[in-house]
């Protein structure tokens, strides 16, 4: 009964003490998802690099190729390297339990990431990646403390180190800047511009109707107003009779 | 053939056999309503509104959605990419669920403001709280259905609010999950209820309702008896029939209604985070509660208020009593008056206190809690009650205006 | 109240042009509805098309696939089965597959694209059970006119070896031959016509 109490409290009188809060503010992503020309880039990219490990399964390739501008021939050149058919869902081979194993936590599906952390967080997530000797991978992450992921895109970006200022009363470190330890094979502004991109895809994957919602909603509501012109004629004139 | 047939066609037909004729002149084309409604009296014709936009769309979704703990979460995603319009089928009923409650609010506000709750009017006004009650169990049972982590969490917590009753609480909670945890066979019973058995009775609830309601008479903002002043056609000489009056009315201010419901489902779906939870963008999962958990916004007051009582159960207690003293409303007020326009300024500064009392709850149920928060949701919390027991009080005190004898505009 | 001096014409035109608007869009709104229920992308995933390799197909032997959860039957028809398919004619309800139950590309005596692979939908087009593949000459139980062929033991229907009804039986037409081309050689695609592939 105690115990009951107890769970009922916790559960009840909720606090977020969580230790994965980003320890800097996040960055604006101002991904545009109808820049098909981005989110090949982004396709691309994420098929290549994430998706060794993380799978988007309630979104359908050639959805995708549809939706991207593609055609299902570039669909199975490009994109599908391991011979999936059209219709099938962006899985990945890799089993959870083995997963479970290397990193700790199974990988999560990112079909819906953008949709529960948001589009800022995926963009700044994949820019705050530092060389941290204490952590298993040897990597640490400002947006997500911790973390179980390795850097993917550690080739692209190199390897930074992030500084913290020590305040001189002995209180919480505080982030400063990073500094390259190694080059990357891109630029900075180029990476940034292949991060964005992924995040766009992520966007456009956690609810690739949305370009055509808003452009249907454009349209209802048009026909909504006009049918309200007929609706207010018709009751001025009947309440012509109410005095 | 009988002659009525002949001489009146199909409709004599009927009626000789069903009192449709009768029902239409009944509820329709002869129920006089009070001429001078004003904007307040449109949200119960958005409320039937909303109502049938949750059941069409409701029925759509069960043809495609899956009530099981392994597949509920997929089939949500499946209905939003691979059903064909599945994607809006989901957000105008996900919409809908905040809209029903945003006209609810509306609707039981327009009834403090003008008094509509008063004799003859009691049953009226408790049948409404019946209803505004199986809209929130329907509501909650609802929100568990997407299976994501909002779903469990909260149902996790609204469902250890009953454990928390003495002696038969651990048993009561194990025998609405139907299982140790919410489960699998807890989503399937909730299924159930929130297809089946709650719209039934909500759509009887609807309709008795309506039946009250054109018993005695719409009340209006002058908190008046039409039916005291007779025309001389033996009508009430402020009404109108209701069709077409306000049938073009409704059909106009429904259109309205609409243009707001379509920007919510096509521009702004999520709200926010408010109508669709981020984290109910994760699946389950019963060992990880996401880091910041508030239930769905319609239902924060309450949540702020059992948030802000030191004690489980009597933060229970206080949460239902909450809902519970709406229905002894009509006998708490004591004005000789109805409507707010010929109250005194105590009962306005009450109800105003009212107001934000529930929404300054409302916004604390979302917020995490603070020992500074904690305290203004007992303020508050304290203030809500006080609207409702100092009532006899303070509304036969109170100064009022002369009534008219009939309605002004 | 008064009903002094209405345009009634005003007032009818108003109903029904609001009545007109208002109509057409229930309707509109109408149309998502109806068209959810369609076959989701799922259900066009689960039916696509689908490739049988028929390389090793012995002479004779039949290899069935599921296609839109359907029976689909590949048969290795031998010479003696093609040679045999004229000489039943005259028992035929329809001989020379006058009725659209097969593409143009299968509309000729052996009902397929190469005569040796004839492609079904395994579905009796009486009742839509699964007939039997029975091949064999003048069996016991079918009798001795039989030259092989599709037996469906739900209602009796007879089918020769190219999926042509037979007369005096249920089944109105005959077999269906799905849409179906060669990716290659010896791979039939069955499910989709050639070049549909985009």
């Amino acid at each position: 009964m105690i115990r009951k109490l107890a769970i009922a409290i916790c559960v009840v009188l909720p606090v977020t003490v969580f230790a994965a809060d980003p320890l800097v503010p996040l960055e604006r992503a101002n991904v545009d998802v109808t820049n098909r020309a981005a989110l090949q880039r982004g396709a691309a990219l994420f098929v290549n690099n994430c998706m060794g490990c993380h799978s988007a399964q309630y979104m359908r390739w050639n959805r995708v190729a549809a939706d991207i501008g593609i055609s299902e021939e570039m669909l199975a050149q490009y994109l599908q390297v391991t011979g999936e058919r059209p219709g099938d869902q962006m899985r990945i081979a890799m089993p959870a339990a083995d997963a479970e194993g290397w990193f700790g936590l199974a990988p999560p599906d990112l079909s819906l990431v953008t949709r529960s952390r948001g589009t800022d967080w995926v963009y700044s997530f994949l820019l705050t990646f530092y060389v941290d000797d204490t952590q298993p991978l040897g990597v640490n992450n400002l947006t997500f403390p911790m973390t179980g992921m390795p850097h993917a895109l550690w080739e692209m970006q190199g390897l930074q180190r992030a500084v913290f200022s020590e305040p001189a009363d002995g209180g919480v470190p505080t982030f400063d800047r990073f500094e390259q330890v190694t080059e990357g094979s891109v630029s900075p502004d180029e990476y940034r511009r292949a991060v964005r991109d992924i995040t766009a895809f992520l966007a456009y994957v956690g609810e690739p109707v949305r370009a055509e919602r808003q452009s249907l909603g454009m349209l209802v509501v048009f026909f909504l107003l006009v049918f309200f012109g007929f609706a207010y004629m018709l009751k001025r004139e009947y309440w012509k009779d109410v005095h | 053939m009988t002659d009525a047939t002949r001489q009146g066609g199909l409709l004599a037909w009927i009626d000789a056999r069903f009192p449709l004729s009768k029902m239409l002149r009944e509820h329709v084309t002869e129920y006089y309503a009070p001429k001078n409604f004003n904007f307040w009296y449109y949200f119960g014709s958005f409320a039937l509104l909303v109502l049938v936009i949750q059941i069409v769309s409701g029925i759509f979704l069960t043809m495609h959605y899956k009530p099981s703990a392994v597949d509920a979460f997929a089939s949500v995603e499946y209905i939003m990419r691979d059903v064909p319009w599945g994607w809006l089928i989901r957000y105008i009923h996900s919409t809908g669920a905040s809209m029903f409650f945003i006209v609810v609010y509306l609707h039981m506000f327009r009834a403090l403001l003008y008094g509509s709750y008063r004799g003859p009017r009691e049953l009226l006004w408790i049948i409404g709280v019946l209803i505004y009650l199986v809209l929130m169990a329907e509501a909650f049972m609802g929100y568990i259905l997407p299976w994501g982590q909002m779903s469990y969490w909260g149902a996790q917590v609204i469902i250890s609010l009953f454990g928390t009753i003495p002696l038969i609480g651990p048993g009561l909670a194990e025998w609405i999950r139907g299982d140790y945890f919410i489960s699998d066979a807890t989503l399937n019973r909730f299924f159930a209820y929130h297809v089946i058995a709650l719209p039934l009775v909500l759509i009887a609830l609807v309709a008795a309702h309506l039946q009250a309601l054109h018993e005695t008479g719409s009340s209006n903002p002058d908190g008046i008896e039409i039916k005291k002043v007779k025309g001389p056609d033996g009508n009430p000489a402020d009404g109108i029939p209701f069709h077409p009056y306000y049938t073009v009315k409704d059909i106009m201010g429904g259109t309205v209604f609409l243009i707001f419901f379509a920007v919510v489902v096509f521009f702004m779906p999520e709200m926010g985070g408010y109508f669709l939870e981020h984290a109910n963008f994760v699946p389950a999962n019963p060992l990880v509660t996401p880091d910041h958990i508030a239930p769905v916004w319609y239902f924060t007051p309450f949540y702020a208020m059992l948030r802000a009582i030191p004690h489980p159960f009597l933060g229970v207690v206080v949460m239902g009593a909450a809902v519970m003293i709406l229905f002894l409303l009509p006998w708490l007020d004591r004005s000789p008056v109805n409507s707010i326009r010929y109250k005194g300024p105590i009962t306005k500064v009450a109800l105003a206190l009212f107001v934000v009392s529930f929404i300054g709850l409302g916004y604390l149920g979302l917020a995490p809690v603070t020992e500074l928060y904690t305290w203004i949701a007992r303020v508050l919390t304290f203030i809500y009650f006080a609207y409702f027991i100092l009532m006899p009080w303070y509304s036969a005190i109170d100064r009022t205006k002369p009534v008219p004898q009939r309605v002004t505009s | 109240m008064s009903n002094d001096g209405v345009d009634l014409k005003k007032r009818r035109f108003l109903t029904i042009a609001t009545s007109v608007v208002g109509g057409l869009g229930v309707v509109a709104a109408g149309v998502p509805f109806a068209a959810s229920l369609r076959p989701s992308e799922r259900a066009r995933a689960l039916g696509a098309p689908v490739e049988v390799d028929v390389s090793r197909m012995e002479p004779g032997s039949i290899q069935r696939v599921q296609w839109r959860g359907r029976p689909v039957w590949v048969v290795h028809r031998t010479d003696a089965v093609l040679e045999r398919l004229p000489s039943v004619e005259g028992k035929l309800r329809d001989p020379a597959s006058q009725v659209l139950q097969q593409p143009a590309y299968a509309a000729n005596p052996h009902r397929s694209i190469r005569p040796e692979f004839l492609v079904l939908v395994g579905s009796c087009t009486h009742l839509g059970c699964s007939p039997s593949y029975r091949p064999e000459v003048a069996p016991a139980d079918l009798g001795p006119e039989w030259q092989g062929g599709f037996f469906c033991a739900c209602h009796g229907s007879r089918f020769d070896l190219a999926g042509r009804v037979y007369q005096g039986v249920p089944a109105p037409t005959n077999l269906l031959v799905p849409p179906h081309h060669y990716v290659s050689d010896t791979v039939i695609r069955v499910g989709e016509e050639q070049g549909a592939a985009a």
